[in-house]
């Protein structure tokens, strides 16, 4: 059989099995296997994909396939379970960076049709957008810059500007598609900019959303790399992980009640002025808590990002398993945008060996929340401001929260009486019912659970 | 007709990839973000292309750097979603 209809066979068997794979990542029982039946697919698409025709140098293929093995590799092994948005952020650059490299290489292709020259410009435009936008949000997240929103007067006439820059410069690049023209050096620069300036106007607490709509970006890059040269396993696959992208953006947008829009485009927390808080707060010892939780017979966790800053899931466990010992029905409360990117607290307590069982989601947890002896809060914010119910005036108002406020006692975990990353002030401390636990969130569960033995 | 042909499989797939992820579970979000980010890497595939060029151009060399980007992208990605979900252990023992 003709080698390039088999290599075509393959592709649709490896599409099949990327479909499966996706289907079985749905549920916690099949998504290990899952993902193993995706990265058989990979292995069989890129295997058929070596044997296109024009290959027929493999030392650079083989060079290049080893560093990208050692790197990935390595990072994959090494990374510390609380530093995977920052890994993700770094991956989803890296596809970028080959899906706008693959449109520039396109370019040198003899004879390009306007109708290839516009996909090539289109790979290189979004491809040039996910790797700088990641960029970005790798050094926000890691905290290299800051990861406050950073808006200035003209932004917007600037991002026009660079949008009708890009307009213009693409049509003449796609009148003639040559990689020499200067046109085309316009049209990477431009992009590389545009993806800087699209992240860094959105704040640390929204990064859940930028991270899954940066992943749907490299898909549809990869996709728009498919169309420049012309293969079909690139479509498909790319649009399976663009479409996968905007679902979950759109989670994460819901989750905030706040549009895509708004996320993107407005320098969050800058706008409006919410009622200041005041009253008095109630601090209390490792102690007291412990005679409290000792005492208490439905106990549920309420995580936040501040839980993976102080690395204390595994204490927050053990803690966990004490009450469970006691008698106590113990569960973890996960808002869809706690922490800095989709289901974070969910991977950090998953390595800290919670069963999934004992996972609950807010729409869970909200009817029964009143029948909650203890709330423990540690290091969430935000996602348990009672302002976002009440006060119309506040920023986050609309968001829906966990309403820890109605749960008999709530204990929050807290270095200091700083505001959230929103800026904004929690009513949530002065409640009649909240006890602060004041100090690094670690230490202070490592002291109540030292009370317990 | 190359043209309707590529475009009638992207509007399939992307009705395909919504329908597949609209039910996932929050627990698993970070799973399926690495995971399909990895398969975003599929941009290998495309990377050969130019990589295995005979002649000394630009365009190898830049095939060359897209192939360990992707592949970076690849490895990194599936490995690291592993690592992930063999975290993921239910109360009664198996995963």
């Amino acid at each position: 059989m003709d080698i390039h209809i088999l290599a075509n066979l393959s592709y649709i068997v490896a599409a099949a099995l990327f479909i499966f794979g996706l289907k079985q990542l749905g549920s916690p029982a099949t998504a290990r296997r899952g993902n193993l039946l995706s990265s058989l697919a990979m292995l069989i698409a890129v295997v058929a994909g070596l044997t296109a025709e024009g290959i027929v140098d493999f030392k650079l293929i083989g060079l290049g396939m080893l560093i990208g093995t050692i790197i990935g590799a390595l990072a994959a092994r090494l990374v510390a379970m609380t530093s995977m948005p920052e890994m993700v952020a770094l991956f989803n650059g890296s596809g970028g960076a080959a899906s706008l490299l693959v449109g520039w290489a396109a370019l040198y292709g003899a004879d390009v049709s306007v109708f290839t020259a516009v996909t090539i410009i289109l790979a290189i435009l979004i491809g040039g957008i996910t790797l700088t936008g990641s960029l970005v949000a790798y050094g926000k997240l890691s905290e290299i810059v800051g990861s406050g929103a950073v808006v200035f007067s003209g932004q917007r006439i600037v991002n026009s500007m660079i949008l009708i820059g890009l307009l213009y410069s693409g049509y003449m690049l796609s009148m003639d598609p040559n990689p020499e023209s200067v046109w085309f050096w316009v049209v990477l620069g431009l992009s590389l900019l545009l993806g800087i300036m699209a992240v860094i106007p959105i704040g640390g607490a929204d990064m859940p959303v930028v991270i899954s709509l940066l992943n749907s970006y490299s898909g549809i890059a990869a996709c728009a790399a498919g169309f420049a040269i012309n293969n079909n396993i690139l479509i498909v696959a790319g649009a399976l992980v663009g479409a996968s992208g905007i679902i979950l953006t759109n989670i994460m947008c819901k989750a905030m009640n706040r549009s895509l829009a708004n996320v993107l485009f407005s320098g969050f927390g800058a706008v409006k002025q919410a009622k200041a808080v005041e009253g008095e707060v109630k601090p209390i010892s490792p102690q007291d808590a412990y005679y409290i939780l000792e005492a208490a017979s439905n106990v549920c966790f309420v995580p936040g990002y501040g839980m993976a800053v102080a690395q204390a899931q595994h204490v927050v466990k053990e803690l966990g398993e004490l009450l469970e010992k006691n008698g106590a029905e113990v569960s973890y409360a996960v808002h869809p945008v706690a922490g800095r990117m989709p289901g974070h607290m969910n991977v950090l307590l998953a390595e800290a060996d919670v069963p999934y069982e004992q996972l609950v989601e807010m729409d869970e947890i909200n009817p029964r929340i009143e029948n909650v002896d203890v709330a423990i809060v540690i290091g969430a914010n935000d996602v348990v401001n009672p302002s976002a119910r009440e006060d119309e005036g506040s920023p986050i108002y609309g968001m829906p929260i966990i309403n820890v406020d109605k749960a008999r006692t709530v204990f929050v975990l807290k270095r200091s009486m700083a505001s959230g990353f929103s800026g904004v002030d929690n009513p949530l401390f002065f409640c009649e019912n909240t006890r602060m636990l004041f100090g690094d969130a670690k230490e202070s569960i490592s002291a109540v659970i030292t009370e317990f033995k | 007709m190359e043209i309707v042909f590529l475009t009638f499989i992207l509007v399939l797939s992307v009705f395909l990839g919504f329908e597949l992820i609209s039910k996932v579970p929050a627990t698993l979000h970070t799973p399926l973000m690495s995971g399909a980010n990895a398969i975003s890497g599929i941009t290998l595939a495309g990377a050969f292309l130019s990589a295995g060029l005979m002649d000394d151009s630009l365009a190898k060399y830049l095939g060359t750097a897209a192939v360990a980007f992707a592949t970076v992208n690849v490895v990194g990605g599936y490995l690291v979603t592993d690592r992930m979900l063999a975290m993921f252990k239910s109360k009664k023992g198996g995963a």
